[in-house]
């Protein structure tokens, strides 16, 4: 018998067969992923060949079409313009069309990061005194506003749309930024006081304690030891209300349209001529998926501790 | 350094009482121990001197002062915790550091003062270390040094050994114990291992169930308990209690157990009852080969330079302490009787010692 390894720790034979499975599923996952990334760089013929094309030639038209608003033109007015001068310019002119100008997209991108980070950032701001105030004060009716708390996520969030339609309307918070990050704010905070409170809840209370007797006061105990500690707790929840915020479909279409317009119902309206502009689309989704990728890689180190929610503490 | 006194002092949790009407007060570079089983409130008390509990009733005064409701930021005392509560996020010199910053000191000043703590405790080599790497006894000098840089008016300790292991508990104990002689502190200690406290102690204070039941010398508290609680906390293997039924009155100077007649100190009051108890340690007792108590040997733990002979008797287990050089068999009917007169009645219905020759 092999007594070298301890009972506790799996055989050979069981971590191969681990490993094996972990790579099918990554791979079965990672298929429509890598089809979204691969379309982006695909004309728009390829996009759509049938038998699909898993080699081909890659192009950016995806990527031009989608930062470019383009109008068709005849033969004899693309043949009476000054040659192109750039790049994108002239795989446009191939198509018998002409750039007319930048499209919407920067501006939808950039407002789904103005309303993403700003409602996380708002979420955790809040959350993190709620959820202090809930760990180590005596609140009046501590279990029933957590409860309260929670229940704001009971039921489905598109049940409230249309009286949150008629509010917005009356306080002019319709499509726009303020209006959206307060609506995500709003969904998110349950979840933000109920994760941080757990974390709270594992920072010993004597941190504090010792802090106080040495001289500072609750607030600044709680800036210089508390925070600092619970940097864990917040990577992970911000995380997650950054998910939430960033990929939001349905209120996003239904209160903005130009304005505060964000990403997500943006991207499916890219609609070329004569059918979707399936690569524009890709290359869109493409884009979309990096900003919560890299947010995620940056706080791994954070989250990998944080959803085990404290429970392995040195 | 500074006079800690607490008047009447009280502390409700709710419908529980954990500190009920204290008076102590905590002399001037005194090594003062608050004693009990846990939950008698000897931390709350701890914690309402610091100010991290606020009194229900009562006062505290340091020095002259009433500091009752006072912050504990602004009481100036150091409080050394049980985990300690070094701040995992810094490193031993920001540790150290953190109360003088507060303080507004000026950069010089801190590093002089840190220095000076971590050369007195012995930490100077390892200032920059992260306090997760490093090891109990460490982070026991550590917390020390946060709560002294500061030189505050007093010391509060809430079982700072605790999570020691035994071996080094006995040495931090020597180490403390000397610290708080070489820098003049006043320094009280919250502990429930009566070992540590008698051998650190100026005077310990024994406490249950929110009383202050003696306030003593270890030497008073170990020959001389007021009550039978105090008598049955302090000293290892325990008092033995022989109950008895039998009224004590006043100039007694004898009782009867068992049939076997009991010399006891001169009695100085009666006793409320019938139902008493004759307290005498393992050390007072003597084995006899005839006329004592008679009862048969239950257990015998070898202690190197003496043994504890466990006797069962009529009346429970009584314990006696013997040289070791006695051999004595399991099963084996003995005999004892006391061995001086240094034993104690206890009022089997106020549970209070009597007042007698040896005890006044």
């Amino acid at each position: 018998m092999d007594t070298s390894r301890s009972p506790m720790e799996p055989s050979g034979f069981s971590k191969k067969i681990a490993a094996f499975i972990i790579i099918v599923y990554t791979v079965v996952t990672l298929i429509p992923i890598t089809w979204i990334v691969l379309t982006g760089f695909k004309s728009v013929d390829s996009a759509v060949s049938y038998p699909p094309e898993v080699i081909f030639e890659p192009s950016l038209e995806g990527y031009v079409n989608l930062f470019t608003a383009r109008t068709r033109q005849s033969e004899e007015y693309l043949d009476s313009l000054p040659p192109p001068e750039t790049w994108y310019e002239e795989l446009v002119r191939s198509k018998d069309m002409v750039i007319t100008g930048p499209s919407k997209f920067f501006s939808r991108y950039l407002n789904s990061m103005i309303i993403g980070f700003g409602a996380t950032f708002l979420s955790i701001f809040l959350g993190t005194l709620a959820a202090y105030a809930f760990s180590r004060f005596k609140v009046p009716l501590k279990d029933d506003l957590m409860f309260f708390i929670l229940s704001t996520r009971m039921f489905p969030p598109i049940a409230v749309a249309v009286p949150i339609f008629i509010m917005y309307r009356k306080l002019g918070l319709g499509d726009t930024h303020i209006g959206m990050i307060i609506l995500y704010t709003v969904v998110n905070l349950s979840l933000a006081v109920w994760l941080l409170k757990g974390f709270m809840d594992e920072i010993p209370k004597e941190y504090e304690e010792a802090a106080m007797i040495d001289g500072y006061t609750r607030f600044q105990a709680f800036f210089k030891i508390v925070l600092p500690q619970a940097t864990t707790g917040i990577a992970a929840t911000a995380i997650f209300c950054m998910i939430f915020s960033w990929n939001e479909y349905a209120f996003a279409v239904l209160l903005t349209q130009f304005n505060a317009q964000t990403a997500p119902p943006f991207i499916p309206t890219i609609i070329g001529e004569g059918g979707i502009d399936w690569p524009a689309i890709a290359a869109g989704t493409t884009l979309f998926l990096l900003p919560v990728m890299i947010f995620t890689v940056v706080l791994r180190k954070h989250l990998l501790r944080g959803i085990t929610f404290g429970a392995v503490r040195k | 350094m500074a006079t800690i006194k607490i008047e009447n002092l009280q502390k409700s949790f709710a419908d529980f009482t954990a500190v009920k009407n204290s008076n102590l007060t905590i002399h001037n570079k005194e090594f003062f121990v608050l004693l009990g089983p846990s939950g008698c409130g000897k931390t709350t008390t701890l914690r309402m001197i610091a100010g991290l509990e606020l009194p229900t009733s009562g006062k505290i005064y340091l020095d002259q002062d009433e500091v009752s409701l006072l912050r504990a930021s602004e009481r100036d005392i150091a409080f050394v915790f049980q985990l300690f509560a070094l701040y995992p996020h810094m490193n031993v010199k920001n540790n150290l550091a953190f109360p003088l910053k507060m303080q507004k000191y000026s950069r010089t000043e801190i590093k002089e003062r840190v220095m000076e703590a971590a050369k007195l405790l012995r930490i100077d080599n390892i200032l920059d270390a992260k306090i997760s790497s490093l090891a109990g006894g460490d982070r026991q000098r550590v917390a020390l040094g946060r709560a002294l840089v500061r030189r505050p008016k007093a010391f509060l300790m809430d079982e700072p050994l605790g999570t020691l292991d035994s071996e080094f508990r006995e040495l931090m104990c020597l180490e403390l114990r000397k610290l708080h002689d070489d820098i003049d502190a006043t320094t009280v200690y919250v502990t429930h291992d009566q070992q540590e406290a008698m051998s650190m102690a100026d005077r310990i204070a024994v406490m249950n169930e929110g009383e202050i039941l003696q306030a003593d010398a270890p030497s008073v508290i170990y020959n001389k308990p007021k009550s039978k609680f105090v008598a049955s906390f302090i000293g290892s293997p325990a008092m033995n209690f022989i109950p008895f039924n039998q009224a004590v009155q006043k100039n007694q100077t004898e009782i009867n157990i068992e049939g076997v007649k009991i010399k006891i100190p001169n009695q100085h009051e009666n006793s409320a009852g019938q139902e008493n108890f004759l307290g005498i340690r393992p050390e007072n007792l003597k084995l006899v080969s005839n006329g004592g108590i008679s009862g048969k040997v239950f257990g015998i733990e070898y202690l190197g330079s003496r043994k504890i002979v466990t006797i069962d008797t009529s009346f429970g287990k009584i314990k006696v302490r013997i040289d070791s050089n006695v051999n004595l068999d399991i099963e084996e009917n003995v005999q004892f009787t006391p061995s001086n007169n240094n034993q104690i009645i206890f009022d089997g219905k106020t549970d209070k010692s009597l007042i007698s020759d040896f005890l006044s």
